[in-house]
């Protein structure tokens, strides 16, 4: 139950959703589309699904040129952002409504909404209706409704992101869980890559229309192929055009020859993660994420010395760079302003 | 004597408990001197001199055949106006094309356009020397002093109604659960009659009362395009007028009282009917 999606191009009057897109989705996969809003992820999920037709390409569904075909006809399953539940049917109706309309017999309908409701651990709830559900309730329907017909692709659009930060959380490892039992081929829409990176085998980042890079969620942030993915993934501190993480800024008490002197501005406790903010010698600022231990002995106002444990630059066009010459890491302003102009 | 705290009052509490009362009965005499009053009147003097009079001018074969063409008419005019305007309103609210403001201001004509113009306005089109009008005499058909054209009377002064209700309940409730239904499999027909539908439910009901309660007291548009000929075309409202113009009070106020009725069936019918909607 492969995916294609090939030289998908989608324009809304003049601005340009999806450029040339290509993507390939293995069977079985769970993919998660993540970028910021107006990257075009949603878009390239709703051309998948037949909600949407691309002015160019192809969308291929396991083996089967679906480009020309109605949504209906695609076998996806598509779980939308708010639900899109139906008001006026339960619970139960909800879920039945891909396999009444295929006019299945009442026994067999029965108990494949049994077994789905059991699955998405709603099986008292049957006879309710939506709005006498929470959020993740609904979202949880939704999913059963869209498992329901047994499609050959599942698709979720954004399908935590009206959700609270505590249900999200509890919704997305049980999604991972479901998928782990059903191995259905699933794509995932998010702008959030700590869920992007919690359950995908892989995470494709887009940016403005285009593929930025696509990767498992530890390759694209250990190696990540330009600045865009680099920052997406995570906090950095942008020095110039040297790109460290937070939790690489190394703060020592004393000099060790290749640190660098920085005051501490202001520390802030998450638990936890604790927050230093710094400012170097010549003015530039950043910040270093650390533990509750290794925090215990800095205080606003003290000097501390500071090494970066790895940093990245990348080149104009996006490919990483090694710094070269002898200046320091962290005062690299020449070379930056030679890139800026 | 004055303290140095104030006290905290809510809005709306002792103070203005008098300004509160006076609003209330403002509003109630007021609907008592326009709606109250004079229906209340109606019925009052129907019933003055007893149940016979009433009996016997509900008999009259005029009074029953402006009943039976009053119903007749409504029962023609307001199912075509309910389902044009569902598929205005689909129209109107789910696709783009040329002249969408155009349309939408067009379907407000009826509201603007008094009853009298109307009436006259089909007239001009349909009647002998209109310029429809020729060509249907030849062909034996009769439109001007008779049904088609009090149900196209009808049917133009009601029209805005189910699309004006329609439209904002379609906008409220977006196009994902049709997209959901889709993505299941449903064809478009289906997902019109089990998704669509229900959910516009409310929407199209109030617009059918109003449509219904508008072709059963259309009296202008109908008046002078059905020649008043009495027994044969004249509906309730316009055999009121020609009672009430003739003094025969109790069958004006007789007639009156049916269509009172007829219509405060129809909106309990429609409240009965109307689905239970959970929770919401």
């Amino acid at each position: 139950m492969t995916i294609s999606a090939i030289g998908i191009t989608k324009r809304f009057g003049e601005f340009v959703a999806l450029d040339d897109v290509t993507l390939e989705v293995a069977g079985g996969e769970l993919t998660a589309l993540l970028g910021p809003s107006g990257s075009g992820k949603s878009t390239l999920l709703r051309v998948i699904a037949g909600l949407e037709h691309a002015d160019a390409g192809e969308v291929i569904i396991s083996g089967e040129d679906a480009t020309g075909r109605p949504a209906r006809d695609r076998g996806v399953g598509f779980v939308f952002q708010h639900y899109a539940a139906f008001k006026h049917l339960t619970v139960r109706d909800n879920v039945a409504f891909g396999l009444s309309i295929r006019h299945r017999p009442k026994a067999e309908i029965a108990r494949r909404v049994d077994e789905l409701l059991h699955l998405v651990q709603l099986g008292g709830l049957a006879e309710r209706y939506p709005s006498q559900l929470s959020g993740g309730q609904r979202q949880r329907m939704a999913l059963a409704r869209a498992l329901a017909v047994e499609p050959k692709v599942l698709l979720l659009d954004e399908p935590f992101g009206a959700l609270d930060a505590r249900v999200r959380k509890e919704l997305r490892g049980w999604l991972r869980r479901l998928h782990e039992e059903m191995h259905v081929t699933t794509v995932f829409v998010t702008h959030d890559q700590e869920e992007a990176m919690e359950v995908a085998d892989r995470i494709v980042i887009m940016n403005e229309g285009r593929i930025e890079q696509i990767g498992p969620p530890r390759e694209l942030y250990e190696t990540p192929g330009n600045e865009f993915v680099m920052s997406f993934l995570g906090p950095v501190n942008k020095l110039g055009d040297v790109l460290v993480r937070p939790h690489d800024v190394e703060l020592l008490l004393e000099p060790n020859g290749v640190s660098t002197e920085a005051l501490i501005d202001r520390i802030t406790y998450l638990g936890f993660e604790v927050r230093v903010e710094l400012e170097l010698p010549n003015g530039r600022k950043l910040w270093a994420q650390t533990t509750r231990e290794s925090a215990a002995p800095l205080e606003p106002g003290r000097t501390v010395h500071v090494r970066p444990r790895a940093t990245r630059t990348f080149d104009g066009d996006g490919a990483e760079t090694r710094p070269a010459g002898d200046s320091p890491w962290w005062d690299r302003r020449v070379t930056m302003e030679v890139h800026h102009s | 004597m004055s303290s140095g705290r104030t006290e905290p009052v809510a809005p709306g509490a002792r103070g203005s408990r008098a300004s509160r009362y006076g609003l209330r009965s403002v509003a109630l005499v007021y609907l008592a001197l326009i709606l109250v009053l004079p229906v209340g009147m109606v019925f009052f003097r129907t019933f003055e001199n007893g149940l016979q009079p009433v009996l016997q001018a509900l008999s009259d074969p005029e009074t029953l055949h402006a009943l039976y063409l009053t119903v007749l008419i409504a029962a023609i005019a307001v199912p075509l106006n309910t389902v044009f305007g569902v598929f205005c309103a689909l129209l109107m609210v789910r696709r783009t094309f040329p002249g969408k403001a155009f349309l939408s201001g067009l379907i407000d004509v009826p509201f603007a356009v008094s009853p009298v113009v109307v009436g006259l306005s089909l007239i001009l089109v349909y009647g002998r020397t209109g310029w429809l009008g020729g060509w249907l005499a030849e062909n034996g058909i009769r439109v001007i002093f008779a049904l088609p054209s009090m149900v196209l009377a009808t049917i133009f002064v009601s029209l805005p109604f189910v699309v004006r209700e329609v439209v904002p309940v379609l906008q409220e409730i977006g196009v994902e659960q049709d997209q959901a239904a889709h993505t299941l499999g449903a064809t478009p027909w289906q997902t019109f009659w089990r998704i669509t539908l229900p959910a516009i439910r409310g929407g199209v009901t109030y617009g059918v009362i109003l449509t219904t309660a508008r072709a059963l007291g259309e009296f202008g548009a109908v008046s002078i395009v059905s020649g008043k000929i009495a027994g044969q075309t004249s509906t309730l409202t316009v055999h009121v007028e020609e009672r009430f113009q003739q003094f025969d009070l109790v069958g004006a106020y007789t007639s009156s009282l049916v269509l009172a009725v007829i219509a405060l069936v129809i909106v309990l019918a429609m409240t009965v009917l109307k689905p239970k909607e959970a929770g919401s």
